[in-house]
C-alpha cells in the first residue's frame, strides 16, 4: 500500500495546529521527478518521485542498499543524476552543484561522521559558515562574527569542554554530535541527518533528540534517515520507505510502519 | 661578519621560498613540485628585465610577480584536476618544461652561459648595494611573507584550505568552490616564489637555469617537511636549519667532493627519520 500526501493530510497526525498550518499549505522543501541513479548498471535510485514536505520531519527509510544515501547524495549535488530532476523550494534542475545549493540552505551529516581530524572542534564548527566569496574570505578572520553562534551550538551539543580537541580526539558519539553542530552552524532550512543516533549514549541521544524538537520547532524541514523504527515513529510526522531504489511507502508513521510491503521489505517479518 | 650576513641573505630568500611553498603544501595539501619554475621566472623577469630592457629592480620584480600570477593561474587550473601523486608529478612536469626552456632559449636567457651583471634594488635614491641594507630589504619580505602566512593560516579562507587538505568530498559538500581554492593558493604561492627569485637574483648577480632545475624545487620541499607542515614558524626553522647544515659541514674540512655527497646522504636521513618519527615536522600542525 503507497500513501501519497493528499491521503495523508486528511489523517490526524497529532500535529499541533501551528504546525499543521503549514503542512496543509502542501509544500514541498524537497521533491523528486523520475530521479534515477546507477553504478555499474545496478539501479541505486530507480525512477523515484516523492516529496519532503515543507516544514515537517520526515523519516526515510529502507533496508541496506535501498538507495537513502545515493538519493542524498543526490539531492545534495555530489552524485549527478543519470536521469530525471530535482525541486529544491520551487526550484527546478537536474544537476546543481553544491557550492550553488548554499542558497537553498540545505545542510547535511554522513553516516559515518566526516570532519576535518586534524582541526579542532571550534575550527570544525565554523567550517559551517565561512564566507564562500574567497576574496572576503581571505580576510574574514570569522571567529569573532561567528562566536555568539558558534557559543549556542557548543552548548546544544555539550561540547563546549571539548572546544579545543582535535576532531580525531573525540569518541565515536562526540564526532557524531559535532557533525550535527556543523549542519546546525549552517542556519540551514533543511536539515538531512543520516543515522545521527548510531552510537550515541543515553545521554547523547537526548541531546540530538532536543535538537530535532527545537528545529521542528522552528518549522524547519528534517529530513532523518534512521534504523531505529522507535525513533522514527517517535519523531517523524511523515515517513518514506524506499527498496530497491523506488518508493515501497509513504504517509504517517503509525500506518506506514504498519504496512505489510514494508514489514516484509524492512522489518523481514 | 660579512659572511654571516651572507648567510643571512641566502636564509632570507630560502624562507620566502619556504613559507610560500609551506602554503601550498601545508595548508592546502597539494604536492606541489613545480616551486622552482615560478622561483626561476621571477629571477629570470629580474635579470632579463634589467640588464637587457633597463628596467629598475621593482619594476621588473613585479614583472615577474605578473608572469607567475599568469602562469600558475593557467597551470593551477589545470592542476586543480588533479590529487595527490597526480598533483605531485605533474607539477614537477612544469619544473621540467621551464628548466628546459631557460636552457635552451638561448636568445632571451643565454642559455647555459647564464645572465650576468644584475642589479641591485633602489628605493627613492637609495641602493642596497652593501649586504646588510639587502639583507634588512630581504628580511622585510620574510616578515611580510610570514604575516600574509598567519593571516591566511588563521582566516576562513585558509580553514577552508584545510578542509580541502584532509576532504574534498566533505569541504565539496560544505559548498566550498575547491577548484577556486586550490588554483588561487597555487597562484599566490607562485607570486611569492617569484619575488624570492627577483632577491636571489639581484643578490647573486649572475644566474644560469642549474639553480632551477627540479632537485632544487625537491630541496625546498624538504625544507618544509622538516620544519613543519601547515606551520609558518616551521617553515622558517626548516630554511634555517637547511641552509645550516652545508655550512656546519664546510667547517668539517672535508674534501667538496665527499661533503657535498655526505650533504645529499644527510637530506635523505632527515626525510626518512622525520617521515617516521616526526611526519608533521619539527613544528608542523599537519601530519601527512
Amino acid at each position: 500500500m503507497t500513501f501519497n500526501l493528499k491521503d495523508f493530510k486528511s489523517i490526524d497526525s497529532g500535529l499541533s495546529k501551528e504546525r499543521m498550518d503549514v503542512f496543509q499549505e502542501g509544500l514541498d522543501a524537497v521533491s523528486t521527478l523520475h530521479l534515477s541513479k546507477a553504478f555499474q548498471g545496478i539501479k541505486a535510485v530507480n525512477d523515484l518521485s516523492i516529496s519532503f514536505p515543507l516544514g515537517l520531519v520526515t523519516g526515510l527509510i529502507g533496508p541496506n542498499g535501498s538507495g537513502k544515501s545515493t538519493l542524498i547524495n543526490l539531492l545534495t549535488g555530489l552524485l549527478k543524476p543519470d536521469a530525471g530532476s530535482i525541486v529544491i523550494s520551487g526550484h527546478a534542475f537536474s544537476y546543481i552543484k553544491p557550492y550553488k545549493l548554499r542558497k537553498f540552505k540545505m545542510a547535511r551529516t554522513f553516516q559515518d561522521a566526516r570532519l576535518v581530524e586534524q582541526l579542532s572542534v571550534e575550527d570544525n564548527l565554523l567550517l559551517g559558515v565561512a564566507q564562500n566569496k574567497i576574496e572576503k574570505s581571505l580576510f574574514e578572520l570569522s571567529t569573532k562574527a561567528y562566536r555568539k553562534k558558534l557559543e549556542g551550538v557548543l552548548i546544544k551539543t555539550g561540547l563546549k569542554e571539548h572546544r579545543f580537541k582535535k576532531a580525531e580526539e573525540l569518541s565515536y558519539g562526540l564526532r557524531k554530535l559535532l557533525e550535527i553542530g556543523r549542519a546546525l552552524m549552517q542556519d540551514a532550512d533543511i536539515y538531512i541527518f543520516d543515522e545521527p543516533f548510531t552510537g550515541l549514549s543515553p545521554k547523547m541521544v537526548d541531546e540530538v533528540l532536543s535538537i530535532i524538537e527545537i528545529l521542528r520547532l522552528q518549522a524547519k524541514t528534517v529530513i532523518l534517515i534512521e534504523h531505529n523504527m522507535g525513533m522514527i515513529e517517535k519523531l517523524s510526522d511523515y515517513v518514506i520507505v524506499l527498496d530497491h531504489g523506488t518508493l515501497l511507502a509513504s504517509g504517517a508513521p503509525k500506518d506506514v510502519l504498519k504496512d505489510k510491503l514494508v514489514k516484509e521489505a524492512y522489518l523481514g517479518v | 661578519m660579512e659572511y654571516f650576513i651572507n648567510i643571512g641573505i641566502l636564509f632570507c630568500i630560502y624562507a620566502m621560498l619556504a613559507l610560500s611553498l609551506n602554503m601550498v603544501v601545508g595548508l592546502s595539501g597539494l604536492v606541489s613540485l613545480a616551486h622552482a619554475a615560478f622561483y626561476g621566472i621571477g629571477a629570470y623577469a629580474v635579470a632579463i628585465l634589467m640588464t637587457a630592457q633597463g628596467f629598475n629592480f621593482w619594476g621588473a620584480m613585479c614583472v615577474g610577480m605578473l608572469l607567475n600570477g599568469i602562469t600558475a593561474f593557467i597551470v593551477g587550473k589545470i592542476l586543480s584536476k588533479f590529487k595527490g601523486d597526480y598533483y605531485a608529478i605533474v607539477s614537477a612536469g612544469l619544473s621540467v618544461i621551464v628548466f628546459s626552456v631557460l636552457l635552451n632559449f638561448k636568445s632571451l636567457t643565454k642559455g647555459p652561459l647564464g645572465i650576468y651583471g644584475i642589479g641591485k634594488p633602489a628605493i627613492a635614491g637609495f641602493h642596497f648595494y652593501s649586504s646588510a641594507s639587502f639583507l634588512a630589504l630581504a628580511f622585510l619580505f620574510v616578515v611580510l611573507f610570514y604575516a600574509l602566512f598567519v593571516l591566511i593560516d588563521k582566516s576562513s579562507f585558509g580553514r577552508a584550505l584545510k578542509s580541502l587538505r584532509e576532504d574534498e568530498v566533505l569541504t565539496v559538500s560544505l559548498g566550498y568552490k575547491t577548484t577556486k581554492y586550490k588554483s588561487l593558493i597555487f597562484t599566490l604561492s607562485a607570486i611569492m616564489a617569484g619575488v624570492a627569485g627577483s632577491f636571489f637574483a639581484s643578490y647573486i648577480a649572475f644566474i644560469d637555469p642549474t639553480s632551477f632545475q627540479l632537485a632544487e624545487g625537491i630541496f625546498f620541499f624538504t625544507m618544509i617537511t622538516v620544519g613543519g607542515l601547515s606551520s609558518a614558524f616551521g617553515s622558517v626553522v626548516g630554511a634555517a636549519l637547511l641552509l645550516t647544515l652545508p655550512e656546519a659541514l664546510r667547517f668539517l674540512g672535508l674534501p667538496y667532493e665527499t661533503a657535498a655527497q655526505l650533504q645529499q646522504l644527510i637530506y635523505g636521513a632527515l626525510l626518512v627519520l622525520m617521515m617516521a618519527f616526526r611526519p608533521q615536522g619539527l613544528f608542523g600542525k599537519f601530519r601527512v
